[in-house]
């Protein structure tokens, strides 16, 4: 066996691993924030009702109010951790985030625009949130097109309209009354409370038929990262993946914030914590770790502050994904890590 | 007369003649012998004269001030982080004097832009120390993509503190919504007389700490091998930063873009050298945040658009079109 050879049965061992733990983390987790609440449901009775034999007010509780949450936060998790790190690796950048170059700021423009001058409610604004997620990344991928996409461009371009989408939100929320405007503030943040099962379909949908794409074109992203010449000798029609690859994970993020809204940080944070833990881009363990972030942030939104205060899930993911960006930059080693 | 002499001077013309469109244009049409009368020999009982006087003037001497300070911070966080992204936006420092303000809203009940300035700048003074020193790591010395990821970092931690405090406050909402969009209107000049010689401080800090810049550039070890002291200019340019930034959003809100964008757009012209970078910035900086002012009362009239939001407006496409043409990361 070469010592090539051998370094890469250790990583991959040692991705297994991590997957197999982050795995046992989002069960657990899972399991967690549908037993407990207001009302406890034992394990026992837990996996009975979702068996189906758990008696009516176990039932009620958790398979109307507390399942459909727990999923739609694993699906959010899902494709914003799925999103980020494809944005990421694609762009060889890590502010490459949906969140900070414009793509979620689009969605809010005009998922406010929405809730606040067109009054609309629900469904309604998932979809203006989609589009507009959608209408920002194809501006900003044509704006930074010159005879191909370099990171840096499409980073810089993306921030100038992310700058222009908060403008127009600043706009929108002193024109609306103040009442409207807190409203969409909650939209803002990011939210998972009230999901109903019909909406957790919806997001099931979109990015039920998105990853799988992702898993496709994971190959062609893996040999993009050798470089665009390595590549193109390797025999891959280097823009046209890239163009599929940025198409999917905007996609993937333009669906979780239709879903939910625009939960901070979640995109951003989970490519690095996952670079962290299994050395190269890993897209399944980002995935794992924007599904166990998206979980634990809204468990702790729900029980775990002071005085029984419930707050937007948005909040807590930017109160403790921060903070370990934050340890993640001021303890790293070498330069280039971060 | 070298070139870049002579781009200063037409700087400077274009700041008087900025300044002379700002008075003189407006929601409200007022001929421009009435504006020059209304300056040198006022009527109190004119109202054409009182809107010129109470109205345009303080809005140009804000506009000023707080363009010429926010377009220096941003050439000196560019020169300090080596980062061409860096802006008060990204850095958290807005985020910062945010959040301290919402604070002073909500719990010691502030309502006034003179009350605001105090908060502003300790809350900037709070995040650029924090982002400094969570950008620096154990190595001691931030690079680019650390500060800029812990700038990053930060604004979103602050963010969620504020929209915390917004959602469970309406008053705080309701106050908060109108600074936080920029605005160079309904500031109070007796706020502007306070910051005025921290300002000049900024500025005077800016001048010293310009050569050093040029060294730092280099890299710290060169600038180390040339004599330099590294830690003591970081921190200098470190307080003119706070002081420039926190001070033009105690007059005027958090405004992004300026800082950003206007040291790009100069160094085109100017070529690495700091201390044209930032000499050119203080005079370019005043002409887009005024200019800005401008449009906002002229596109939308009968009301107008808040200068914070037409200089986004104005700026993302600059910055497009520069990003554009330009080889980007060549700083």
């Amino acid at each position: 066996m070469t010592v090539v050879s051998a370094a890469r049965t250790v990583r991959r061992s040692r991705a297994r691993l991590v997957i197999a733990v982050l795995l046992l983390c989002v069960l657990a987790v899972a399991a967690v924030s549908l037993a407990v609440g207001a009302y406890t449901v034992s394990i026992p009775d837990l996996l009975a009702t979702l068996v189906g034999q758990g008696g009516a007010k176990n039932e009620f509780i958790v398979l109307r109010l507390r399942l459909p949450r727990m999923t739609m936060a694993v699906l959010a998790g899902l494709a914003f951790g799925l999103a980020g790190a494809l944005f990421q690796s694609l762009l060889g950048n890590p502010l490459a985030s949906p969140d900070l170059i414009g793509i979620t700021s689009g969605a809010s423009v005009s998922a406010v625009f929405a809730i606040l001058v067109l009054g609309l409610s629900g469904f309604a604004v998932s979809g203006f949130a989609f589009v507009g997620a959608l209408v920002v990344a194809t501006a900003i991928y044509l704006l930074s097109w010159r005879s191909g996409i370099a990171g840096y461009r499409f980073v810089l371009v993306g921030i100038g309209i992310a700058f222009m989408a908060q403008a127009a939100l600043g706009y929108l929320l002193t024109r609306a009354d103040v009442r409207d405007a807190q409203g969409a503030l909650v939209w803002m943040v990011g939210s998972l409370s009230g999901t109903q099962w019909i909406e957790v379909a919806v997001a099931a949908i979109s990015i039920g038929v998105l990853v799988p794409a992702v898993s496709l074109l994971a190959p062609k992203l893996r040999m993009l990262q050798l470089g665009d010449e390595t590549a193109r000798g390797l025999g891959v029609r280097v823009d046209l993946s890239r163009v599929l690859l940025l198409g999917v994970a905007v996609a993937l993020a333009a669906s979780a914030t239709a879903a939910v809204g625009p939960i901070a940080f979640v995109a951003f944070v989970s490519g690095p914590i996952a670079r962290r833990l299994v050395p190269g881009t890993s897209l399944v363990p980002s995935a794992l770790i924007g599904i166990l972030l998206v979980l634990t942030a809204d468990f702790a939104s729900q029980h775990l502050l002071p005085g029984g205060v419930q707050v937007p899930v948005g909040i807590i993911t930017g109160a403790i994904g921060a903070p370990y960006l934050l340890w993640l930059l001021a303890s790293s080693r070498s330069r280039t890590e971060a | 007369m070298s070139r870049r002499v002579l781009g200063l001077i037409l700087l400077a013309v274009g700041v008087v003649a900025i300044i002379l469109i700002s008075l003189a244009f407006g929601t409200r049409q007022i001929a421009f012998d009435a504006v020059v009368a209304a300056i040198l020999d006022p009527d109190p009982s004119n109202n054409d004269h009182d809107v010129v006087r109470d109205l345009r003037v303080p809005r140009t001497i804000i506009g000023l001030l707080a363009g010429a300070a926010l377009a220096v911070a941003g050439g000196i966080m560019q020169g300090l982080t080596r980062n061409p992204l860096a802006d008060p936006g990204l850095l958290g420092v807005n985020a910062g004097a945010s959040l301290f303000v919402v604070l002073g809203i909500t719990f010691l009940g502030v309502t006034a832009a003179s009350g605001y300035i105090w908060f502003a700048f300790a809350g900037a003074a709070a995040a650029t120390v924090l982002v400094y020193a969570v950008g620096s790591g154990r190595r001691g010395s931030p690079t680019p993509v650390t500060l800029t990821l812990s700038g990053a970092a930060v604004t979103a931690v602050l963010t969620s503190a504020i929209t915390l405090v917004l959602l469970s406050n309406l008053d705080t909402l309701n106050q908060y919504r109108f600074w936080s969009v920029g605005s160079l209107v309904g500031r109070d000049l007796s706020a502007v007389s306070v910051v005025v010689p921290f300002l000049g401080l900024g500025l005077l800090l800016a001048a010293i700490v310009s050569r050093m810049l040029n060294v730092l550039a280099l890299g710290d070890d060169v600038a180390r091998g040339l004599g330099q002291n590294v830690m003591l200019a970081r921190v200098l340019a470190g307080i003119a930063i706070v002081i420039l930034c926190g001070g033009a959003t105690a007059i005027a809100g958090p405004i992004v873009f300026v800082g950003l964008v206007v040291p790009h757009i100069v160094r085109r012209f100017t070529g690495p050298d700091y201390r044209w970078i930032l000499a050119y910035s203080v005079l370019l900086g005043p002409i887009l945040l005024v200019l800005a002012d401008v449009v906002g009362r002229l596109i939308v009239q009968p009301t107008e658009l808040e200068a914070g939001i037409v200089v986004a407006f104005l700026g993302a496409p600059m910055l497009i079109a520069l990003v554009r043409r330009s080889r980007v990361g060549a700083l």
